[in-house]
């Protein structure tokens, strides 16, 4: 327990631990300084200084967002010379901003222009000294405005600390400082492997998704076309907070009525391919348990983390699950197996993901992702292109009556559910996987020690006819790193890996936490909604992909078994080697099954 | 030791060896073989001189002259005439054709005692002056809290701008029962117009190498670096030399003077950055990094590089502690005033007679700088003001001439002493120009980390260009005291709480320019 | 050669702004390329974009190939009442170049440099590692031709 101190913040007695700093012990008694590149997340870097306070005795305010607590402090966080500082300050930062609001993708959810109606400020007050910079859309899944971009640093922080991607910097220096990618090449050619964290912490608009909504449009608004629609998982559980419902509301019934009432032809679900990774993955699982294997088997869903693998650890590249994900299985199986069932010509199918990713918008455009003959996810909206468009629409989505989704491909059990949370498919996997190697089914399916958003989680299960099954869960690059640098370290000296099965997410708190979600999207938002998915999970009839019917069904009338031949051609994917410096493929790594 | 009749000592520095001193000495060499002089002259190759003149300089001893702008053309002449004949060349001589001749007060130095004298390339020259006497005693006769206590003893003040007791904050480190502390020299000297750093490495690097080890040792640091710009070529040259001088003897390395202390000095080349003079912009550079600041608390001296106890000290305040271990604070004391005891090294340039440096009594007034070191105004102009302290300094009109130089006295007159450089204009120069070049300064080198700063300096610059070109208004002016005070409040570090010195200083004491060239 | 050049060296990241130095002193058109950063981002195990961020904050480095002489002009207050403008006016003049550009011939480069600390002798520039005070435009002139003349 850290020692406490006594301050006394505007006249408020309150004993704090020394650690904390003045903003937090502020906010912890209900007294808002305000503030821009603060973020209760990170680390502060203290570049705005708007959240200036009067400390006794110091002749200059000070931060509040890195200025430590200690014995006997005397803070004033609101005074006549403070609020003229925080106005210049903010109307500085106005002057060197692109102060288009009505059309910019934040509108409404920007940190700037909320801060700036908040404290009154004269957006004209001071002569404009923005030099225009055109944006950098080299990127598929993002697009990034410097003149929308205040500095605050916290894509910056994201990028190199949290996620360990080390795309974005700062370049230049007074004036001319900017966030850049590495010689300004674009972000698609950096190590950027577009986890889209840096858009979700972005307190402007200045990072954003590429929107694929007019396309998505066009499609849905033309006859000849059929489209079909799948959501991930965890968008049934942040679209409700959008619209007024309370945080972790689970909506799935809501979220179909919505997409049949903007005119998609087949409303389906990503979580019955959950299921069905689940068959694929936890069969190449077991697969490799009963031969002894000493490599661990790493979860493959999350692009973020596929794209990462392949910059920063290609020497474990065949370590990773081959089955392609939920949203790929989704893709391939919409032009073959249901264009079979409904007997339409795939060329005239339109393939629609609604994911929490922007990653996922780069893993739709991978060429190899084509086993259908066509490219086998044709768009990508991101939980807030969602939102805009139910919002396009004029759709009440609160008060929108429950609908059932179309039959086929949208089924889905509670393991399916849980791939939205940071431990889900792990979980998801044990219960099948038991089943797999024992028979029979799990007891207790709730495998709490993979839950939670602790950065690494481990767990042993006893698997009857195996033994133990040891199994790491890691969420954030940084925290992939240390679970991958210790597979590395095992591998080298030992000739084997602490683990025997891995999942890796490459957003905190994994999927709720994507990189696509609804701003504000921070980790307590995170935790809740992952809970809710667990709560949901809870409340399925059946909580085991295997038992999952509709699965079951694919099996049987069309993929045969888990792993088989077609299985193998359809489901399963291959990763190559790119380059720590631009991004770019060098070399194909593991090679398509058969 | 041989005995000559005269030395000869020739600055090498920055400015004479652009002037092409090499080639000269080897003449001048040469001309005194030819005359048989060799054995009876002495040429040394020193640091800088007292005064700081155009092109190559002499000073000759033992009859204390001082020549400047000789050329090799001149040698001859010289020869003949000064050292054959005993009869200077006046035309050569600084100062003689006016009334006024420079003091060179070597009397009154304590950094800048050797400099002009020794070689500062010879490690011996220097011990020969008394040198490395304070580290032997700090090493045999006292504990690293009786240095301490010594320095706490002298008022030394950091010479860098920020003037914090420098016994004061080596106490803090010192406190601390770590591993591993630093001694980090900020050797960064960016304030335009300001070189006493430079002078003072160039001109006796080794009581500097002192100092640092006075330091280390006090504060239990085993690792010291000096964070040295990259443009001051020469200053790089010497210190290498120094430091492989003192390696060579024992002086650093592992268990000096026996004394079981080991300590290893680095030099660390800077890149370019103004902003790296700040501290903790120093540390972050050093590290590898780009050269923003860090928040303070916590202090370098609790966390600073890689995170360890950290002291940052200016060369100028570490030079001046070998004075003070060796012959007493009592002896430091004499000098400058009761508030902020010891001597301060000025640079004084802009139109005055002789632009050059000084080093002088803290307290002494700037019109006594300015008449007695400079010789005044240059022939012909009078006085209008000076910008004391470098761009983040404020611009003092001649009602405010008779300001003692010392950080309380100025502080009553919301000027920081700083770099101690002083550039004087004549009635001819705008303070609008002045200002112009300033915030043009301030906007180049702000780091672009805080806003305040960032946005700040470009706000200030445009509004001053605006005025220059007379198109603005007074409602412009304010708005640049506006921003410039709010950038001192709210800004990260000192660069961005500096502009409000010159913006203010310059608007108020000045006004009527800025009513004048905004009627237009 | 980059490696070479870092090998020189203790694989620790402070070591980053002394190696950059050397390539650039060594690089004929005075530049760090990407290439070279990438070699020293592997050396040093530090990121590309690192790198680049450190590359551009200082001003002593150009991520841009530069000419053979590359003329550094001091832009700081007490050359600037010395008369700097003048003779940058006289150096635009001269080489034909803004600043940050480089002669077509690429002999020169011309940069702003913050304080030399040279300003008993303002206004001063620096060509290369050379130093040249009491600048007026006709010395200018004499410098820039001299070395025109010399190659």
């Amino acid at each position: 327990m850290a020692k406490t101190v006594n301050v006394f913040i505007d006249g408020h007695h309150l004993e704090v631990p020394e650690t904390m700093t003045i903003i937090e012990a502020a906010d912890k008694i209900g007294i808002y300084i305000p503030r821009l590149c603060y973020h209760p997340d990170l680390p502060p870097t203290g570049n705005c200084g708007v959240c200036v306070v009067e400390i006794a005795g110091n002749p200059t305010p000070k931060r509040a967002c890195c200025t430590p607590v200690a014995e006997g402090m005397k803070i004033v966080t609101n005074s006549k010379k403070l609020r003229s500082y925080r106005k210049t300050v903010v109307e500085m930062i106005l002057s060197n901003h692109d102060v288009t609001c009505p059309t910019c993708p934040a509108n409404n959810k920007c940190e700037l222009q909320s801060l700036a109606n908040n404290l009154g400020v004269d957006s004209e007050a001071l002569p404009n000294i923005l030099v225009k910079t055109p944006a950098d859309e080299s990127s598929l899944s993002i697009i990034r405005d410097t003149n929308k971009c205040i500095g605050c640093g916290r894509c910056i922080t994201v990028c190199n600390e949290v996620q360990t991607v080390y795309a974005l910097t700062f370049a230049e220096r007074g004036i001319d400082t900017h966030i850049d990618t590495a010689f300004s090449q674009g972000m698609a050619n950096s190590p950027c492997v577009n986890c889209g964290q840096c858009t979700v912490y972005c307190p402007t608009g200045a990072l954003h998704e590429r929107s694929e909504l007019d396309a998505v449009w066009e499609a849905i608004l033309d006859p000849e076309k059929h489209v079909i629609v799948q959501e991930a998982p965890s968008i049934r559980v942040s679209l409700g907070e959008e619209f007024g419902m309370p945080l972790g509301s689970v909506t799935p019934k809501k979220m179909y009525a919505a997409l049949r009432k903007i005119g998609f032809d087949s409303v389906m679900d990503t979580n019955f391919t959950a299921d069905l990774t689940i068959m694929e993955e936890g069969t190449e699982c077991v697969t490799k348990l009963k031969a002894g294997e000493k490599r661990p088997l790493i979860t493959s869903c999350s692009p973020g983390w596929i794209k990462f693998m392949e910059t920063y650890y290609p020497d474990l590249a065949d370590c990773v699950s081959t089955a392609k994900s939920p949203m790929s299985m989704f893709g391939v199986l919409s032009k073959t197996y249901y264009a079979q069932e409904k007997g339409i010509d795939p060329a005239k199918i339109v393939s629609v993901a609604i994911m929490p990713c922007t990653a996922k918008k780069f893993e739709a455009r991978r060429p190899e992702l084509s086993d259908s003959g066509f490219q086998d996810t044709d768009y990508v909206l991101t939980t807030r292109e969602f939102i805009r468009m139910i919002k396009e629409a004029g759709i009440d989505f609160a008060n929108i009556p429950d609908e059932e989704p179309d039959e086929g491909m949208s089924f889905y059990t509670g393991a399916g559910t849980i791939f939205g949370a940071t431990g889900g498919v792990m979980e998801a996997a044990i219960r099948s996987a038991y089943y797999l190697v024992t028979g029979t089914d799990l007891q207790n399916v709730d495998i709490t020690a993979v839950r939670g958003l602790e950065g690494v989680k481990e767990a042993s299960v006893d698997v009857p006819g195996f033994g133990k099954v040891n199994v790491a869960v890691a969420h954030g690059l940084s925290n992939a790193r240390k679970v991958l640098d210790r597979v590395r370290e095992g591998l080298a000296t030992k000739g084997e890996s602490p683990w025997h099965f891995i999942e890796i997410m490459a957003c905190p708190g994994g999927c709720v936490g994507g990189g696509g979600q609804p701003y504000g999207n921070d980790i307590a938002s995170r935790a809740r909604r992952g809970l809710a998915l667990y709560e949901e999970d809870r409340n399925l009839p059946v909580r085991m992909s295997h038992h999952n019917p509709e699965v079951l069904k694919v099996y049987e009338k069309f993929l045969g078994e888990p792993n088989s031949k077609l299985a193998l051609k359809l489901l399963h994917t291959h990763y190559f080697k790119r380059s720590v410096f631009n991004g770019q493929v060098t070399a194909e790594i593991t090679h398509k099954h058969g | 030791m041989k005995f000559y009749r005269s030395h000869i000592l020739v600055s090498i520095n920055e400015t004479s060896l652009a002037a092409g001193v090499q080639e000269f000495i080897t003449a001048l060499r040469n001309e005194l073989a030819k005359n048989d002089l060799a054995e009876e002259i002495n040429i040394l190759e020193t640091g800088p001189l007292g005064f700081f003149g155009r092109g190559i300089c002499l000073t000759v001893y033992p009859e204390n002259i001082n020549y400047e702008g000789v050329k090799i053309e001149d040698i001859p002449e010289l020869v003949q005439e000064h050292f054959l004949k005993g009869r200077p060349v006046k035309r050569l001589m600084v100062g003689v054709t006016e009334k006024f001749s420079p003091k060179f007060n070597y009397e009154n130095r304590i950094v800048l005692r050797n400099s002009g004298i020794i070689d500062p390339e010879n490690i011996d020259d220097y011990i020969g002056a008394g040198g490395y006497v304070a580290l032997e005693k700090a090493l045999t006769n006292m504990q690293p809290n009786d240095i301490i206590a010594e320095v706490k003893k002298s008022g030394l003040k950091g010479r860098g701008g920020a003037a914090f007791p420098a016994g004061l904050k080596w106490s803090f480190t010192s406190a601390l029962d770590v591993p591993q502390k630093y001694v980090v020299v900020n050797a960064d000297e960016g304030e335009p117009g300001t070189f006493k750093d430079r002078l003072i490495m160039e001109g006796d690097p080794h009581q500097l190498l002192e100092g640092i080890i006075l330091c280390a040792r006090a504060v239990g640091a085993s690792k010291a670096y000096i964070y040295i710009r990259g443009e001051y070529k020469l200053c790089i040259a010497r210190l290498e030399k120094a430091i492989k001088q003192a390696y060579d003897y024992g002086i650093l390395g592992k268990n000096i003077f026996d004394s079981g202390f080991d300590l290893d000095i680095e030099l660390k080349i800077g890149a370019g950055a103004y902003v790296c003079g700040e501290e903790t912009a120093l540390i972050e550079s050093l590290e590898g990094n780009r050269g923003t600041p860090r928040w303070k608390p916590p202090f370098p001296g609790v966390e600073g590089l890689w995170k360890a106890p950290t002291i940052v000290n200016n060369v100028e305040t570490l030079a001046n502690v070998p004075f003070i271990i060796a012959k007493g604070a009592d002896e430091f004391l004499q000098y400058g005033t009761p508030d902020c005891p010891g001597t301060k090294v000025y640079t004084i340039l802009g139109d005055v007679a002789y632009p050059g440096l000084c080093e002088v009594d803290m307290g002494t007034t700037l019109r006594t700088i300015i008449n007695d070191y400079a010789g005044g105004m240059k022939k012909g102009f009078r006085f209008k003001a000076a910008l004391v302290g470098g761009a983040a300094g404020v611009i003092l009109p001649d009602r405010l001439l008779d300001v003692k130089m010392d950080f309380t006295s100025l502080n009553q007159y919301s000027a920081v002493l700083g770099s101690g450089a002083i550039l004087v204009l004549n009635e001819h120069q705008s303070i609008v120009d002045l200002l112009w070049s300033i915030l043009r300064f301030f906007r180049h080198e702000s780091c672009g980390k805080c806003s305040p700063c960032k946005n700040g300096t470009q706000q200030l610059y445009q509004l001053i260009s605006k005025i220059r070109k007379g198109n603005g208004t007074m409602e412009d002016v304010n708005l640049m005291l506006l921003i410039a005070e709010t950038m001192q409040q709210t800004s990260f570090c000192a660069l961005g709480q500096s502009p409000i010195m010159a913006v203010r200083s310059a608007i108020e004491n000045f006004t009527d320019e800025f009513i004048e060239i905004t009627k237009k | 050669m980059i490696k070479e050049i870092c090998q020189k060296y203790a694989p620790r990241k402070d070591n980053l702004i002394q190696i950059l130095h050397e390539i650039q002193d060594q690089d004929p058109q005075h530049y760090i390329s990407p290439e070279a950063v990438d070699t020293v981002a592997e050396y040093l195990d530090i990121p590309v974009n690192h790198i680049y961020g450190v590359l551009t904050f200082y001003t002593m480095y150009s991520t841009k190939p530069r000419g053979k002489n590359i003329i550094r002009l001091c832009e700081s207050p007490p050359c600037y009442i010395k008369g700097s403008d003048n003779m940058l006016r006289k150096l635009k003049v001269l080489l034909g170049i803004n600043i940050g550009e480089t002669t077509k011939d690429g002999l020169f480069t011309l940069e702003f440099t913050s304080c030399l600390g040279v300003c008993g002798n303002a206004p001063v520039m620096m060509i290369n590692d050379d130093v040249y005070g009491d600048l007026t435009e006709e010395k200018v002139e004499e410098i820039i031709e001299r070395i025109r003349g010399r190659r």
